[in-house]
């Protein structure tokens, strides 16, 4: 297997030479870095070259907290134990940007896998869609911009998809509270359920995202 | 008068045909589907945003609550990403255990999809056939766990405990007198092993039962031959794992290719599809029911000979043994760094895939060197599979969704997540 992705890796360095690109193997598995610019012609190459033929998985990943602690010892036991990063782990740059898009291939033809990672720029991020090379990047890309919201272009229905109808924001990005902004409850008066701001904060085992920005 | 001809249906979310929370609208033409559209994400639990929150070892439990009817397997693909990101391994006897265990979870989960799939289209009998077999499999998850469903049995560097030495046994009542009871508690008296062997015994004839109700029977052949025709090309295109994948014809099981633990050094073969229709899937699903019932007993054969370790014996990842918690120094200040803060885990990127019974479930885990994980993505079979509801179900008739949502085995833990 780590002979495969050595000769996977110069193959594909071969192929894209023109287009400035990463490719690390870490814990046996080849992982390609490029720009969102070139996303949809790396896939394209990938699917009808090197027999990529199933996108297994696509999801976005919020790099802002990246290696950051907040490792709070006055506080300790009165919220739980928060996060600890080891020593030595670079912090995200500033001023990099901070949604990426991650899709991890499989080839069955060749048995083997595939991951690669894009990030979106601009703000609302933006990234080409990979609807027309694979199918199944459809529902995939609806998860990614209803939890991220990095807009695909070029996606025929890029509708929220986990949230409820109508929801604000978007859950999975760091600075979205785990416990969610509104809260729902009946109205006694209204005869209705209503949807109001957050009144009251609930006890969570992690320190409220508000406190350390 | 205007001509209305298409008809928009809203089906469930509360339907009992919809395997859980499935809201599908349906846009009609007489009886016949134009388009389906499924509204998911009535389950939405953010998993993956609860887990970023917690220590690595705190999560293994939600790993349960997304497919609920195969939890073992679900936990599986999560410790096996920690266990490589941590760089360690589970002891062998650990590994065959897992094996066993991802077996049964299997069988567990047919038996679950036949009954209810049956119990769709029109064979009732089933449910009643696969909850008998499934009561014996849960009391072995109970024996191992303590728990039916929700195990928590594997950990990372091991599982959590060895399999007991006598199986729980059934004790007389107001409702079961003492010869009833004499009789349950038969195959009851040696150790879980033992009842595991008991039980693949039986299983085979039992399965000939499931195919002599099912197999050649008119009405479920008519309910399922040429029903969700895939072609193989477009099952590739639709990511689509497991048997979906093999029952339109492609030759892809993860145990075999991609072997995890122990499955290179076990023998079973990966049944195929021909036509890719719900009937071949339906017969790939009864030839891996016989193919797990052979690797049990391979594994049940191992396990007897071969006694050992089941968890990694450092305890900086595995709780020390309750004796040297209560008596010594050290293992106490192990236990409890353990179960509050955890253990950082170095920085870094897996994808994890195990072939669940449903397809393939993956961990895409992202660490950046503290206790919680960075990111979580869980990549569940049914995703891709139910995203596949339209191009499915266009063209057949209404009473096909039926069908088609049981043909793709849907789960909404896994789902919607």
């Amino acid at each position: 297997m780590a002979n495969s992705l050595e000769t996977l890796r110069a193959e594909l360095q071969e192929r894209f030479a023109d287009i400035p690109f990463k490719a690390d193997i870490a814990y046996n598995e080849l992982t390609l870095e490029v720009s969102a610019a070139n996303v949809f012609n790396v896939c394209q190459a990938l699917r009808n070259r090197f027999y990529f033929s199933q996108l297994m998985d696509l999801c976005g990943v919020d790099y802002s907290q990246y290696g950051q602690a907040d490792w709070e010892t006055k506080q300790a036991t009165s919220t739980g134990f928060s996060r600890g990063v080891s020593k030595g782990v670079p912090k995200k740059d500033i001023d990099s940007p901070r949604l990426a898009v991650v899709y991890h291939f499989l080839s069955i033809k060749h048995n083997q896998r595939l991951r690669v990672r894009a990030f979106a720029e601009g703000e609302p991020p933006r990234i080409d869609s990979v609807v027309s090379l694979w199918s199944s990047a459809n529902w995939y890309e609806r998860e990614a911009f209803d939890l991220f919201g990095i807009l695909f272009e070029g996606h025929p229905d890029l509708r929220r998809i986990l949230t409820d109808y109508g929801f604000i924001g978007h859950p999975f990005r760091k600075d979205f509270p785990l416990s969610g902004n509104v809260e729902m409850r009946y109205d006694p008066e209204k005869k209705r359920v209503v949807i109001e701001n957050k009144k009251y904060l609930t006890v969570s085992s992690e320190p409220l995202m508000t406190e350390s920005l | 008068m205007p001509d209305i001809r298409n008809y928009t249906m809203n089906f469930g979310p509360q339907h009992p045909a919809a395997h859980g929370v499935l809201r599908l609208v349906l846009e009609l033409d007489g009886e016949v589907i134009e388009r389906a559209d499924p509204h998911i994400g009535l389950l939405h639990r953010a998993t993956e945003k609860l887990a970023e929150t917690k220590p690595f070892n705190q999560s293994v439990p939600y790993m349960d609550r997304l497919d609920y009817v195969s939890m073992m397997c679900n936990e599986h693909a999560y410790v096996m990403a920690i266990e490589r990101l941590l760089g360690i391994e589970a002891p062998i006897r650990a590994q065959y255990i897992r094996v066993m265990f991802d077996e049964i979870t299997r069988i567990l989960n047919h038996l679950l999809w036949i009954g209810s799939h049956g119990l769709d289209i029109g064979a009732m009998t089933m449910f009643l056939y696969a909850f008998r077999e499934r009561e014996d499999l849960m009391d072995c998850y109970e024996a191992v766990s303590g728990a039916r469903l929700h195990a928590a049995y594997y950990r990372p560097g091991g599982v959590y405990r060895d399999l007991p030495d006598r199986m729980p046994q059934y004790q007389s009542s107001k409702w079961h007198n003492e010869q009833e009871v004499k009789r349950l508690n038969e195959n009851r008296q040696g150790n879980l092993l033992d009842f595991i062997e008991d039980f693949t015994n039986r299983f085979p004839k039992h399965v000939d039962e499931y195919e002599t109700l099912l197999t050649e029977n008119r009405i479920w052949r008519q309910r399922t031959v040429g029903i969700g025709v895939v072609s193989p090309e477009r099952a590739l295109q639709l990511g689509f794992s497991g048997p979906m994948l093999r029952g339109s014809g492609i030759e892809w099981d993860l145990r075999k290719k991609q072997p995890y633990e122990v499955y290179d050094k076990i023998d079973f073969d990966i049944p195929v599809g021909v036509n890719g229709d719900c009937y071949d899937r339906y017969l790939v699903r009864i030839e891996e029911f016989r193919q797990s019932n052979r690797i049990i007993k391979q594994c049940v054969d191992w396990l007897r000979e071969n006694p050992g370790p089941v968890m990694v014996n450092d305890h900086k990842i595995s709780p020390p043994p309750r004796e040297t918690m209560k008596g010594d120094m050290e293992g106490l200040i192990h236990h409890f760094k353990l179960f509050s803060e955890g253990y950082c885990v170095p920085e870094g990127e897996v994808y994890t895939a195990i072939e669940h019974p449903k397809g393939e479930f993956g961990i895409y885990l992202v660490s950046d060197g503290a206790n919680k994980p960075y990111r979580l993505k869980i990549r569940a079979p049914g995703f891709a599979h139910i995203a596949s509801m339209d191009e499915m179900a266009k063209g057949h008739m209404i009473a096909d969704v039926v069908a088609i949502i049981g043909t793709q085995d849907i789960v909404f833990g896994e789902i919607d997540r």
